[in-house]
């Protein structure tokens, strides 16, 4: 236990911008829609984290409540985002997003 | 005399009045809503001249009877043009010179308002031709009246327009459109140095202004009223030769002179009527008419006196050789009007101001009954213009023949109509004062050539057998025709009185315009009388050698005509100087027109590169742009990010 050195908030940040980056290339590459929300729950996850990491190391309330705030927004958001997800299938019979380029020109 | 100075705003006023009416008429006519009788619209338009004229003789007897004021001026109507360096005013003024042109003018006009009713009643456009006729006699008048060079000018481009509606009246002829349009260019052309001559005019002033007074804002700066300029002239004294050029060179354009004369020829393919009006009586006398207003500043410039008369001598002499070969009876009209008119600018270049003036009254007195005879013959031949195909019309047609003959004497210059007594007197002016002695034997072998090519045109178209196709349909022309001719051959006969050497009342009533008339000619035996005996013998003789050529021995002329057969085919096609004309500035300019700026800088340069450039380039990049928008939003994604990146970057540096 002493060879490890101290759990800092560097580690924190650090380990929430792997995340951050982690999700974002998720966005970017998967294909597969569900899997993209998943990766966008992963993002979210990732700020919140970075939130609670600094609230606890600056001793203030403020990002606990900004926490609590997002995972409501959050919870609202996946909602909102399956819904649009079944509203495609049914139109296009896909969730694959690269069969999803109607905007392309 | 209030009343006398609103009388004269009210003659060119109505010439414009009857112009609106018979415009409307002509407008409507053409939309058939309207259905005028003939008779309306021809008293319409004849009244106007009519009391413009009668009005021009009150102002006439007025003036006589005044011995205290040499001028009626209605002042300052208008502030026309009000700016920094230059006001100009709208007035109109009658001085002694003004009222003797009024006189003709309306006169004149007046007489062939009523032929024109016999001329043209037919013609489908009758009301857009008394129309005309009315605008062109307010331009006239407004040239005639105008108080300020730049009035006058606007009745002279005024004329220039009518004159081009006029003579392109038959418009839907090509080539007499195309007529119409020759003139109109030709003349712009003068009217281009003539504004240059205006221009510098009022430069120097403004200069002078500038040195002397350092722009003190009220000193009056009409500096193109005649009252300004007759005051001023010496102020404008370096620059004399440059201006009086450029004035004279407008002049040559309207009045037809070398090298601006080429469109008179062609003008023929207007009415007859129209030919007596705007190219034997007035418009072409518009040029004279400037010059003689202009003494003052022309008197400063010798040389361009010197040019005046040198041009006119040539323009005189040209005229009549190419006048003596024609066939057509209105060409060697025209061809004529420009030789008299050479005459007239022969006098202006001498310094004889007044001795010009009087040529142009006798002249349109006796060319207006020449052309006016000339359309009657024409109107009777039922369009006939070919004097090869007249001949024998003394009995069938003897008012018209006996009033061409005694316009046909008057400008011989036979005592004692009056063409002899203007004419002598230039050619005495000519004696008297020219650079040189030459210029008075060619101005009298002119004389000579000119009675020849008259009594010939008189015994081909009036004299000897009858060599016309349909002779039994040619009749004499109804009285409102043959009464103007009367009239115009009873004033050519006897306006000589006016102006009879050694007591001319014309002189003295012009005396303003400073001729100076040498009672005795230095460095000569001849002297006055013997000028005289010359000139009229010469004349007669000239004359006699027509009649008997061409009643008798017609043969002989035609023999002439063989043996010198490449002189007379250069003296016949004009001297081809419209062929030159054509391949020297016209063709070139057509091909410039066509080649360089058209083809080149037109569709290659600015529609090919600039506008194709334009769009082309923003295609281009369009089209670069949108390789980006592939609808995938992973690639949207990655755009956003990169943007948000670079606003982070930028905030936190």
């Amino acid at each position: 236990m002493n060879s490890f050195s101290q759990i800092t908030i560097h580690h924190y940040l650090i380990l929430s911008a792997l995340m951050f980056n982690l999700g974002l290339i998720g966005i970017i590459i998967r294909k597969n829609i569900l899997v993209v929300l998943m990766c966008i729950e992963v993002l979210l996850n990732a700020v919140n984290l970075s939130f609670v990491a600094l609230a606890r190391y600056y001793k203030l309330m403020d990002g606990h409540l900004v926490a609590i705030f997002v995972m409501a927004i959050a919870a609202v958001e996946a909602a909102i985002g399956l819904g649009i997800v079944i509203s495609i299938f049914r139109n296009r019979q896909t969730v694959k997003t690269d069969e999803l380029r109607f905007m392309h020109g | 005399m209030n009343s006398m100075n609103n009388l004269i705003l009210l003659i060119p006023l109505l010439p414009l009045i009857g112009f609106l009416i018979n415009g409307t008429i002509a407008l409507q006519k053409a939309r058939n809503k309207l259905n005028t009788g003939t008779t309306t619209i021809a008293l319409t338009a004849c009244i106007m001249p009519l009391i413009a004229f009668v009005l021009s003789i009150l102002v006439f007897l007025n003036l006589l009877n005044n011995p205290n004021g040499s001028e009626i001026t209605t002042g300052n109507l208008l502030d026309w043009i009000v700016v920094e360096n230059l006001s100009v005013t709208f007035g109109f003024v009658v001085d002694h010179l003004s009222v003797i042109m009024l006189l003709i003018v309306t006169g004149v006009g007046t007489l062939i308002h009523f032929y024109s009713i016999g001329y043209m009643k037919e013609d489908e456009g009758f009301a857009k031709y008394m129309a005309y006729l009315n605008l062109f006699l307010f331009f006239m008048l407004v040239l005639i009246l105008g108080d300020s060079l730049l009035l006058l000018f606007v009745g002279w481009e005024g004329v220039g327009l009518c004159s081009y509606l006029l003579i392109g009246f038959w418009f839907t002829d090509t080539a007499k459109a195309q007529a119409g349009k020759k003139a109109f260019i030709v003349n712009r052309i003068g009217d281009f140095a003539f504004m240059i001559g205006m221009f510098t005019i009022v430069a120097v002033f403004t200069q002078i202004i500038g040195q002397v007074d350092d722009g003190v804002l009220n000193f009056p700066k009409n500096f193109l009223s005649f009252e300004f300029l007759r005051n001023n002239a010496q102020g404008l004294a370096p620059m004399a030769t440059v201006i009086t050029l450029c004035l004279f060179i407008g002049a040559t354009g309207k009045s037809a002179q070398i090298p601006l004369y080429v469109w008179l020829p062609d003008a023929m393919a207007g009415p007859t009527p129209v030919s007596a009006l705007i190219h034997a009586a007035t418009m072409v006398t518009a040029g004279i008419y400037m010059i003689a207003r202009m003494h003052f500043l022309f008197v400063m410039a010798p040389v361009t006196m010197n040019i005046i008369a040198t041009i006119g001598l040539l323009t005189a002499f040209f005229a009549a050789l190419i006048g003596i070969t024609q066939y057509d009876i209105k060409k060697v009209l025209a061809y004529s009007t420009v030789s008299q008119l050479g005459f007239m600018f022969l006098a202006l270049g001498v310094g004889a101001f007044s001795s010009a003036i009087f040529h142009v009254m006798t002249h349109a007195f006796f060319k207006a009954c020449l052309f006016l005879g000339a359309g009657s013959v024409i109107h009777g031949l039922h369009h006939e213009q070919d004097v090869r195909f007249m001949g024998g019309l003394l009995k069938k047609m003897p008012i018209t023949a006996i009033t061409f003959l005694i316009c046909t004497l008057a400008i011989s210059g036979i005592p004692p109509l009056s063409g002899f007594f203007s004419k002598d007197e230039i050619l005495y002016m000519t004696y008297a004062n020219a650079p040189h002695r030459m210029y008075f034997w060619l101005g009298l072998l002119t004389a000579g050539i000119t009675s020849f090519y008259m009594m010939r045109l008189f015994a081909l178209t009036f004299l000897g057998a009858t060599r016309n196709p349909h002779p039994d349909h040619i009749h004499e022309s109804p009285a409102v025709m043959t009464t103007p001719l009367i009239i115009l051959a009873v004033l050519a006969a006897v306006s000589g009185l006016v102006g009879l050497p050694g007591n001319s009342w014309i002189n003295g009533w012009l005396h303003q315009l400073g001729q100076h008339i040498p009672h005795h000619i230095e460095n000569s035996v001849l002297q006055e009388y013997h000028l005289m005996g010359i000139s009229i013998g010469w004349a007669a003789l000239c004359s006699l050698t027509a009649f008997i050529i061409f009643t008798k021995k017609l043969t002989f002329a035609e023999n002439c005509k063989h043996q010198f057969g490449g002189l007379y085919r250069l003296v016949y096609n004009k001297f081809r100087i419209d062929e030159l004309y054509n391949g020297v500035i016209v063709q070139p300019i057509k091909s410039i027109s066509d080649v360089l700026l058209f083809r080149f800088v037109d569709k290659t340069i600015i529609d090919g590169l600039i506008l194709g450039g334009l769009a082309g380039s923003s295609r281009f990049v369009g089209r670069c742009l949108s390789v980006l928008q592939t609808g995938l939003l992973g690639h949207y994604l990655i755009y956003f990010i990169a943007g948000l990146m670079l606003i982070l970057f930028l905030v936190i540096q």
